[in-house]
């Protein structure tokens, strides 16, 4: 299979911190990859360069064969201009994790905005795809509702539905559960394990192991900006060959 | 409370069988009873002095009140306080823009002008360019006087000073909006226009709304500054009859009059504004 996320030696740092040491990491298109790690080990830092909301300061990132923020030309990257990486940014959904839902406008035009300011389409094709998405997600009769008006694992959904709105070739969830009252969790996971069963290419960042167990191809555990290892949940998350997964799990589990 | 306590309590013999029987009866405030017979005597009295005190002559304020120059005075102040209103919220967007880039000349470059023009008295801004003749003789070819005739020196003065105030007010209103709103905005590739003007402002507008309709108010009444550089507005208007005639408290009784039926008209205006602007803001139900 080809791969959809290429991860590079990737740095960053925040001042004087240095929270990404160094990434490489490859998704082939069509997988699941769920990254764990407590907090503070980079992971969410790593999914935000991944679509450009995070520079990097060195290596580099494509998505779909495209470098997202900028273009080589020998041995340089130019960053691009911010329309240009606008427009690649279409490629790719984020979903966040206090789902970052426009509270003035409805839950319709949440879904529709990029689509039609971003994409171009007219309304009316915009509005009968938001419709279908959001009966996907089990909200077709809250179309008209405000954002604050729903609970928490509604709105995460909505949110889901808005970045599935844009199409995109790969979605990147950013700790999608964590800002949810526990027992609205189980309906935004079964979402994404529908959308993990369609084939999407997905990367997710959570703490939720009983998800990644059941739903990852493979399972990144990071620790300190670096990734400690890696590979399907049956040996990362059954028989971590490191001694910081084997901690880490034991405390989360 | 101790563990001691809550056993003493529990254990007094306070609570009957039948609570449901016992009546609650409110504490009496005798101090606030006093202070508001107090104040409405006071209110009385007062009410009672202007309307017996000969010397206001509300006759005479119903005379002129619709006069026609009143109006046109009336008229003058309302197109003055719209137009300096919009204009000096444009420019102050603009420097609000300005303070919040990337760039650190536009940002030096904004709060300076914020710096400049708080600094200085409105009225002495208004004289300053009144005789701005006096440094620049001719301006494009034409007399300086020529142009800056007392009404544009009005808006110009009232403008500049209005904006660097309405800069700040729509400053603090972006800073209200969540950093995630934008993060978002960009994650679904929505251009910085389109992110400005559909999801930044209509949630700034929030914050930016109650100070902005107080700043409507002032400016309102603040626009009879202008009377002092002889733009006929309402304040300037009801002197020029009160000159002739001599009735100086009638007719500002007048001018009182308008300037608090409008700046009521104006609060009920915000209300509906403010309403709008919170719509997707209650919480469900």
């Amino acid at each position: 299979m080809s791969v959809m996320v290429d991860i590079r030696s990737v740095h960053k740092s925040f001042g004087s911190l240095e929270v990404l040491k160094g990434i490489d990491l490859s998704v082939r298109a069509g997988e699941v990859t769920v990254v764990l790690g407590p907090s503070g080990s980079g992971k969410s830092t790593l999914l935000r360069t991944i679509n450009h909301l995070e520079k990097v300061d060195r290596g580099a990132i494509t998505v779909d064969g495209v470098l997202v923020g900028y273009r080589r030309s020998g041995n340089r990257l130019y960053e691009l201009p911010e329309r240009e990486v606008l427009r690649r940014r279409t490629r790719i959904g984020f979903v966040f994790q206090n789902f970052n839902l426009f509270p003035h406008l409805t839950v319709l035009d949440n879904v529709i905005e990029a689509p039609v300011s971003a994409l171009k389409r007219p309304r009316g094709e915009a509005v009968e795809a938001a419709r279908r998405l959001l009966e996907r997600v089990g909200l077709a009769d809250r179309a008209d509702a405000y954002p604050r008006q729903l609970s928490g694992g509604q709105q995460q959904r909505v949110a889901i539905a808005r970045a599935l709105a844009l199409e995109p070739g790969l979605l990147l969830f950013d700790e999608p559960t964590s800002a949810l009252d526990p027992e609205l969790v189980g309906e935004v996971l079964d979402v994404i394990r529908d959308l993990a069963l369609q084939g999407r290419t997905m990367i997710v960042v959570t703490h939720e192991i009983g998800f990644a167990r059941e739903v990852a191809d493979t399972v990144v555990f990071m620790d300190d900006g670096r990734i400690v290892e890696q590979g399907p949940p049956t040996e990362v998350l059954e028989r971590p060959r490191e001694e910081r997964t084997r901690l880490f799990l034991s405390k989360v589990l | 409370m101790s563990s001691d306590t809550l056993a003493k309590a529990s254990a007094a013999p306070d609570v009957p069988e039948h609570a449901d029987a016992l009546r609650i009866v409110p504490h009496r405030r005798l101090g606030q009873w006093t202070a508001a017979a107090a104040v409405l005597v006071l209110l009385g009295l007062a009410v009672n002095s202007v309307l017996r005190n000969e010397a206001f002559r509300w006759d005479l304020v119903a005379d002129y009140f619709t006069s026609d120059s009143v109006l046109r005075g009336l008229w003058l102040t309302l197109w003055l306080t719209a137009v300096v209103m919009v204009l000096g919220f444009a420019l102050g967007t603009l420097l609000a823009a300005g303070r919040l880039s990337a760039n650190p000349v536009l940002r030096s470059v904004s709060w300076g002008y914020v710096w400049l023009f708080r600094s200085i008295p409105i009225l002495v801004q208004l004289l300053l360019w009144f005789n701005i003749g006096a440094l620049y003789p001719q301006l494009f070819g034409v007399r300086t006087v020529n142009l800056f005739t007392p009404v544009a020196v009005a808006i110009i003065g009232l403008t500049l000073h209005e904006a660097a105030y309405a800069a700040e007010v729509v400053r603090g209103g972006i800073l209200s909006v969540d950093r995630g709103q934008i993060e978002a905005a960009q994650a679904l590739g929505l251009s910085r226009w389109r992110r400005w003007w559909r999801i930044v402002l209509p949630q700034a507008m929030r914050s930016i709304v109650p100070p902005a309709g107080n700043m409507l108010i002032g400016t309102l009444k603040g626009t009879s500054i202008v009377s002092v550089i002889a733009v006929q507005d309402l304040l300037f208007s009801v002197q020029l009859v009160y000159h002739r005639t001599y009735q100086v408290i009638p007719l500002l009784m007048v001018a009182t009059v308008w300037y608090t039926v409008v700046t009521s008209l104006l609060g009920v205006g915000q209300h509906y504004v403010e309403k709008y602007y919170a719509r997707g803001s209650e919480r469900a139900r």
